[in-house]
């Protein structure tokens, strides 16, 4: 997360093994916590990949690559990437209006953020659809413009944006926090617009960590399920999403093909948050000046 | 352009923390903003800039009213203490910052702006630093690159907020000189805050002691050393000895310590400060003063021996602390524990009822044996 943003600012030091350190158990802490690591992280990998290994090349290949499957993909990209640039914009809004100005109940709202990870992802699927739907508080006025949310992609679009709208904002809070006034002061004496000031000199300040919050929420939204199965209609090869797909074959009890498919989305989440990282610490490096 | 601030007050919640402020700023010149932290110099050198706005007053810019004027359009250079370089950006992109955000018809061509950059890394003399960040600098060198970014754009005014207060002491000293060469180049009129009183009579032609929200004394160095108007100035200005006591028989007495004040009246309390260098020692007292102290310690780094004392049957808050040449101190030879008479020539008299001191001349009197101060 963002915290890749802070961490590389202090001094790393890669081993700390031998050296005198004010408090001891640094063998003892990092046991624990690879140990951890492990068991919530790998172990389940492991399983995941032992279990499509029962699978030849073949069968393998013949399963991700079913017709319905990849319309899965397909929709499934492109709505993630429809929320979390959806949740790039309204969660720097967010994020801004939440750092910069005093107004009353701001702590409420900044409490409300939250609320996506603390409510169950079925409640919150439940709620937009009825909300949603047709005859819905929001789908009625919808309806009449002619767009319909329930019960197709868009509703994809928004149960995901709901659910991971706090990885933005959350990312992008400390950073706005930690932006100094001098230089907006500084840019401002030298001449500058407001658009000038926002473009120039906050906008590249803020835009690691915008970037980390927008992968964050897609990987995010890659993998929901829960949120999006009621409201999304569920129609295959248009508004079936892929971990819909992992859990129709569970029901099928084709265990080795439902972990093909969902190794597929590990590799999609990996490969994005790898490359995010690396593009980062580039990005910081400069900034740091190393 | 000449600076005029009519009545300024500032008020930041209940702390008031400038209070009817007027002040004239000389055109071309280089005045500091010298006091304590709390005394309002920097809130003032804000609202000049336009980055904070007063309560009530105006500031002038060669006679036109600016007060409503927004920080952009007031065409001043402003120098920050932390540098506040714009971090993404290389050192020739930040000078350049303030050509690029000239409305277009007004900015030079890209060409134009690159030879300005040029000529400005020239004269911070940082021209091989071109294409570094900011992270790569070492302070000294942001602080010339913030420099030259304020003087980028030409303004008419150049204000700089403790310019060198995040820098070590040999950069510092580097900074200052160079900053003013390059004001004795360009007379542009600049305004500096600055808490360090060295710094600002060092670098100044003008400078403005402010403390608690008021301008205290507006004075060149030389003439505010000499003859500063109040005990803050005196206190805030380096180092003062003082006596306090009470005027008895036209002599100002504490304990066994007295200093002959002919024609003063009696029973009244009075404070007398005098600076290291109007003071002398000696093994003995003589017919004007009795000032016995114990010698402190003794530093020997430096062009002068300074020697600070303890006062001996009498009280001081501060110990005392004179100057001696280093010949001086090889042939007299004072030694650490021993105990010394404080010979003052010139001392300041503040008495309880009066802001302002009068000046006591000692040699005048032992001269001219007269009597009347």
């Amino acid at each position: 997360m963002s915290s890749s943003a802070q961490a590389s600012a202090a001094p790393v030091r890669r081993f700390a093994g031998r050296s005198k350190r004010v408090l001891p158990g640094f063998g003892l802490s990092l046991g624990i916590s690879l140990f951890f690591v492990s068991l919530v992280l790998l172990l389940p990998l492991t399983g995941l990949v032992v279990e499509t290994a029962g699978m030849t090349w073949d069968q393998f290949w013949f399963t991700v690559t079913d017709p319905r499957v990849v319309e899965s993909y397909k929709v499934t990209i492109w709505t993630a990437l429809a929320a979390s640039l959806f949740n790039g914009v309204f969660g720097l809004l967010l994020a801004w209006v939440l750092v910069r100005y005093e107004f009353p109940g701001k702590r409420l709202i900044d409490a409300v953020v939250d609320l996506p990870f603390a409510l169950p992802t079925a409640v919150a699927g439940i709620t937009l659809a009825t909300l949603f739907a047709q005859n819905g508080w929001y789908g009625q006025f919808l309806d009449k413009l002619g767009i319909e949310v329930a019960f197709t992609p868009i509703g994809i679009v928004v149960a995901m944006a709901f659910t991971s709208i706090p990885f933005v904002v959350r990312t992008v809070q400390p950073v706005l926090e930690e932006l100094s006034a001098a230089d907006e002061e500084a840019a401002v004496s030298l001449g500058a617009s407001d658009g000038r000031v926002f473009r120039k000199v906050i906008f590249p300040s803020l835009w690691p960590a915008l970037v980390t919050g927008i992968a964050l929420s897609f990987t995010r939204s890659l993998g929901e399920f829960g949120a999006i199965i009621f409201i999304a209609g569920n129609m295959p090869y248009v508004s079936e999403v892929t971990s819909l797909m992992i859990f129709i074959r569970l029901q099928e009890y084709d265990y080795a093909a439902a972990s093909a498919i969902a190794s597929m989305v590990l590799l999609a989440s990996l490969i994005l948050l790898f490359a995010i990282n690396i593009w980062q610490a580039r990005y910081l490096r400069r900034l740091e000046g190393r | 352009m000449s600076i005029t601030i009519e009545k300024i007050n500032k008020a930041f919640g209940q702390f008031q923390a400038l209070n009817d402020v007027s002040l004239d700023i000389p055109e071309g010149q280089l005045t500091a903003l010298l006091g304590p932290s709390g005394s309002g110099k920097t809130t003032l050198l804000r609202i000049i800039a336009g980055l904070e706005s007063s309560d009530t007053g105006r500031v002038l810019f060669g006679g036109d009213d600016v007060s409503k004027l927004h920080v952009r359009d007031r065409n001043i250079g402003f120098v920050f203490q932390h540098y506040a370089l714009f971090r993404h950006l290389t050192v020739a992109e930040n000078i350049a910052f303030g050509l690029e955000s000239l409305p277009r018809k007004q900015r030079p061509s890209k060409q134009d702006i690159r030879q300005r950059v040029d000529k400005l890394l020239e004269m911070i003399q940082l021209p091989q630093l071109a294409n570094r960040y900011p992270a790569q600098l070492s302070g000294g060198q942001k602080q010339r690159v913030a420099l030259a970014r304020a003087l980028a754009t030409q303004p008419r005014i150049l204000l700089l907020d403790e310019p060198f207060g995040a820098l070590d002491a040999k950069v510092r000293k580097d900074l200052r000189r160079w900053l003013r060469a390059l004001h004795d180049e360009y007379h542009f009129t600049s305004i500096f805050v600055t808490h360090d009183q060295e710094e600002a009579l060092e670098l100044s032609d003008q400078v403005v002691v402010m403390s608690q929200g008021k301008v205290e004394q507006v004075d060149s160095p030389t003439e505010l050393y000499a003859r500063p108007d109040s005990r803050f100035v005196f206190d805030f200005l380096g180092h003062v000895n003082v006596l306090s006591g009470v005027v008895k028989g036209q002599k100002l007495t504490q304990g066994d310590a007295w200093v002959s004040l002919p024609g003063a009246k009696s029973d009244q309390e009075a404070q007398l400060y005098l600076r290291p260098h109007e003071v002398q020692l000696s093994r003995t007292a003589n017919a004007h003063a009795r000032l016995p102290l114990r010698i402190e310690s003794i530093s020997l780094i430096g062009s002068e021996v300074r020697i600070e004392l303890q006062p001996q049957g009498w009280q001081s808050t501060e110990l005392w602390e004179t100057g001696m040449s280093h010949a001086e101190f090889a042939s007299q030879n004072p030694a650490r524990g021993e105990l010394w008479y404080a010979v003052p020539n010139v001392g300041h008299l503040f008495f309880e009822d009066s802001h302002q001191p009068k000046t006591v001349d000692w040699h005048y009197q032992n001269a001219a044996n007269a009597s009347n101060m």
